[in-house]
């Protein structure tokens, strides 16, 4: 076994490691795309977050157009101030554009939904989403659905009652 | 050179414990230049230990050990490394690498040491090999040597740097008649022709005794006897003479120190 | 009586070991001064300690990671949350299954052996001898191998999730069905690479410098006879084990605090 052949393969070993590590950061955490300097930061401001994450996405029509990087609470409205860093490529967001925070799937994780608008003006670095919807949470929506079943319970009898 | 540089090795009332056990009372000893100075003794009497000693590997508890005039046991880590370069020890094993070959075990000090250049260490190799009759066995390993052969490496190995003083480990032990006859002519020859000093541990007496210039006899943890081989041959001190003829019972009882043979027999261990 | 006194003693015992231990790891550390003329033993004993290791690593993590995903796809399949198995498979390879699992390993595989070869080496007067010709072999025998370990150990933790993830996906996609985009894609948004990914690496660096260390250490301090060398080697593989998983819970407790 030649010194030469023990250094190769050590070198290739390392070398080996790295790619491993490149697939991790890429292809694993997705350390991907929306890191890079190309991109302009939106904010928006929401009444409740719920479970929103930094690194969440972003997406318009379930289309992935960039991610959060930041989630602080401004001290006087008590809101939560959303910072999500948009692709570059995607320049062409209305300024009365809304975001809701919405939920994949039935147990998934949340993300940012934004719905556009119609001005012809366009979203810039440091721009503000104004309308927001809150994250629908589950507890609250099958609250809403009981109480809305009751309702159309005594709706239909009212109904019923008039009927007769 | 005057009698004072004439002694390479000068130990002075040296004194060494393993735990409570002396292994060497207030021990005076010289080694001398140019000379081959052997160390006898029986077995398990500290012969090893005192080239530990001498190589600065262990430290007396008492007295001075000095070589080439310096203190080897109050010197920095680093001189003492620095020091060993010029000491070569032959271990009773050999303790070669075993995962070198037998070219690499010689070269091993020389890449250590030097900055020479691959050939010159070749060369430098190749000579220690020729010295001790192994030059076609360089790219062997060291699992296919032969007892007397690995012994054999270990020397070119222990001499690769031209050391002044080179110890050697019983040498003699478990060899059969020929590379025993090999090691003794080796030491001999090298010691000369180098102009080295050589100490020997050994318990074989008539090998020791046809190569060595002066023999010290250790017993129960004293030099017992000393003089060139010839006197101590007719030396009347009785452990001297039981350790030179090889006599079974003497000064050194044949029994290991027990209590009463016959309270130990008939009370057993109740004591 | 006797049983406080002897719990005080295996007390006394483990704290001297763990004294001298860290003396001699010093001692090991203090010796690096020649860089450039120990980088060829280095490569050596990254071979051995590294490369060597390469097979059993990736085999296991093959494995590992199509038994979570096979797992994780039955029990996500009665909340019909597949499209988490990505995730799932993900997280826990990179988060807990690849370092410690890849350090088990490393002890099993490269740890008894540097204990062995070191302990032989005593056994035969062959770190005696480097010490006579005025080599240390603190520096020359211990320090290589403490580093490659070093070295390596993060290595194979990454080679070992990448394979483990790869296993994943082969269970999960190719066989079970779940929709490759949905696979990946779940998996991406939910690591992080800075709290998982790399925190992942830091443990496994961690578990190489404690696994060599230990190995190294008992190989050094292990008394030389055949018995001696077996009851080290037995003990490296048994600290090192114990010390990883005792380290994971410490680590991952200190990450998950906001660290």
């Amino acid at each position: 076994m030649g010194e030469r052949f023990v250094e190769t393969i050590v070198g290739l070993f390392m070398i080996a490691g790295i790619a491993c590590l490149v697939v991790l950061a890429f292809k694993v955490s997705g350390l991907t795309t929306y890191t890079v300097a190309n991109s302009y930061k939106i904010t928006a401001d929401f009444d409740n977050i719920g479970d929103l994450k930094p690194r969440a996405p972003v997406a318009i029509a379930g289309v992935r157009i960039g991610q959060v990087t930041n989630i602080d609470l401004d001290p006087k409205s008590y809101k939560a101030v959303v910072t999500m860093q948009i692709d570059a490529d995607d320049d062409n967001i209305p300024v009365d554009s809304s975001a809701s925070i919405v939920t994949a799937g039935l147990l998934g994780a949340n993300y940012i939904s934004i719905s556009p608008g119609f001005e012809d003006n366009f979203m810039k670095n440091g721009g503000q989403i104004e309308e927001t919807h809150p994250a629908l949470m589950l507890e609250t929506m099958i609250g809403q659905l009981l109480f809305n079943m009751g309702k159309d319970d005594k709706k239909e009898e009212t109904d019923a009652t008039n009927n007769s | 050179m005057g009698e004072k540089d004439d002694i390479l090795v000068k130990i002075r009332g040296m004194s060494f414990y393993r735990g409570d056990r002396p292994i060497f009372k207030d021990v005076d000893l010289d080694i001398r230049r140019g000379k081959v100075t052997a160390i006898m003794g029986p077995s398990g009497t500290g012969k090893t230990t005192l080239l530990r000693l001498i190589g600065g590997q262990l430290q007396p508890h008492a007295g001075t050990i000095e070589v080439n005039g310096q203190c080897i046991h109050e010197m920095s880590r680093k001189q003492l490394y620095k020091a060993r370069r010029d000491m070569g020890l032959l271990f009773q094993t050999g303790a070669l690498f075993t995962n070198l070959s037998v070219f690499e075990n010689v070269a091993f000090p020389l890449i250590e040491h030097t900055n020479l250049s691959p050939t010159m260490i070749r060369d430098l190799v190749l000579m220690k090999l020729e010295a001790v009759g192994l030059r076609g066995a360089r790219d062997l390993r060291t699992d296919q040597l032969s007892g007397g052969m690995a012994r054999r490496v270990a020397l070119a190995r222990a001499i690769a740097l031209d050391p002044e003083l080179i110890m050697y480990d019983e040498p003699f032990t478990g060899q059969d008649p020929i590379s025993m006859g090999v090691l003794v002519k080796l030491i001999r020859s090298l010691n000369d022709a180098l102009g080295m000093t050589s100490i020997v541990v050994s318990h074989d007496v008539p090998e020791t005794a046809s190569i060595a210039d002066y023999i010290y006899v250790i017993s129960g943890a004293e030099i017992v006897g000393q003089g060139a081989p010839e006197a101590l041959a007719t030396d009347e001190n009785p452990y001297v003479k039981q350790f030179m003829h090889g006599l079974p019972d003497g000064a050194v009882p044949f029994h290991y120190p027990a209590k009463d043979y016959q309270d130990d027999i008939l009370n057993g261990d109740k004591g | 009586m006797a049983r406080v006194r002897g719990v005080g003693r295996m007390g006394v015992h483990v704290l001297t070991g763990v004294g001298t231990s860290g003396i001699f790891l010093l001692k090991t550390l203090a010796r690096w001064p020649r860089v450039v003329r120990s980088f060829p033993f280095l490569i050596k004993e990254c071979f051995f300690v590294g490369v060597l290791s390469l097979p059993i690593v990736v085999v296991s993590a093959l494995f590992i990671g199509m038994v979570v995903a096979l797992q994780g796809f039955n029990v996500l399949n009665k909340f019909s949350a597949v499209s988490e198995l990505g995730q799932l498979v993900a997280l826990s390879v990179v988060r807990e299954l690849g370092p410690v699992i890849t350090a088990l390993l490393f002890a099993g595989r490269a740890g008894s052996a540097l204990t062995a070869e070191i302990g032989l080496m005593k056994t035969t007067e062959q770190l005696s001898s480097m010490e006579m010709m005025g080599v240390d072999p603190l520096w020359r025998v211990i320090s290589p191998r403490l580093w490659a370990g070093f070295y390596t150990m993060p290595v194979l933790a990454t080679i070992f999730c990448a394979v483990a993830i790869f296993g994943g996906y082969l269970v999960g996609v190719q066989w079970l069905g779940v929709d490759a985009g949905t696979f990946w894609s779940n998996m991406q948004s939910s690591v992080d690479f800075y709290n998982d990914v790399v925190n992942g690496l830091i443990k496994s660096v961690v578990f190489g410098f404690v696994c060599t260390w230990i190995a190294v250490y008992q190989g050094y301090a292990s008394t030389p006879t055949a018995a001696g060398i077996s009851h080290s080697t037995t003990r490296c593989v048994v600290y090192s084990s114990l010390a990883v998983l005792g380290l994971d819970f410490v680590l991952t407790t200190v990450m998950m605090g906001g660290w």
